[in-house]
């Protein structure tokens, strides 16, 4: 028994009562199969960071997985062919987390701004780090003054 | 000869006692340690250990994977 984090995209035309058809779906196919989905979560329509088949949004489901690689296998099998998934990713887990994933606390538009705020921030601490060997070099000129 | 300010040397954020944990499934921790352009912030910068430096470097190409961080960011 092995557990899995695994996240799905969903394409942003299809509905919320769609997404969970959807997933009712998967994790048939999972039980099916002998594995136990644990904990499943709906992180609902969030703006993807880069166009995914002309997606600019997706809807982000989670599922917490403890059985076999085979049922996961299948899932993933099923998920290549369905058209409505945009992404998938499994992750094998040494244990699977109890509380909610840090995206389900805090997921607003304005908090999301603010984030890119201090984003900025920490970009030009970058941009100071690029700079850095010519610190290094004016640095030595000094030295040598 | 010594420069007049000497500035302290950060410490890791990931080690000690309530660091945050590093997950790729929450992009509002992980884009604190990526550049403006979406570049991963080099550890000599953002002072994170060798070893979380390459925890979170997995965890952001995770997060990428998944659109919740761009690769590049214009």
């Amino acid at each position: 028994m092995a557990y899995y984090e695994h996240v799905y995209i969903a394409r942003q035309d299809i509905s919320p009562a769609q997404v969970e058809v959807l997933t009712e779906e998967l994790e048939k196919i999972l039980t099916e199969n002998g594995a136990k989905v644990e904990r499943q979560e709906y992180w609902g329509l969030r703006n993807l960071q880069y166009k995914i088949k002309k997606n600019r949004k997706g809807h982000y489901s989670l599922f917490h997985i403890s059985g076999s690689h085979t049922a996961v296998e299948e899932m993933e099998r099923r998920m290549k062919i369905n058209e409505d998934v945009l992404r998938y990713m499994t992750v094998r887990v040494d244990e699977l987390p109890t509380k909610p994933s840090p995206v389900m606390s805090r997921r607003d538009r304005d908090d999301d701004r603010r984030d890119r705020g201090d984003r900025g921030d920490r970009g030009d601490r970058g941009d100071r780090g690029d700079r850095g060997p010519r610190d290094g070099e004016r640095r030595e000129r000094r030295d040598r003054n | 000869m010594r420069k007049p300010f000497m500035r302290r040397r950060k410490t890791c954020p990931f080690s000690g006692e309530k660091a945050p944990k590093i997950d790729y499934k929450d992009p509002k921790l992980l884009q604190r340690y990526v550049s403006e352009r979406g570049k991963i912030v080099p550890a000599r910068i953002s002072a994170v250990s060798h070893k979380k430096q390459r925890e979170l470097a997995r965890a952001i190409k995770r997060a990428r994977y998944l659109a919740l961080l761009p690769y590049v960011a214009e």
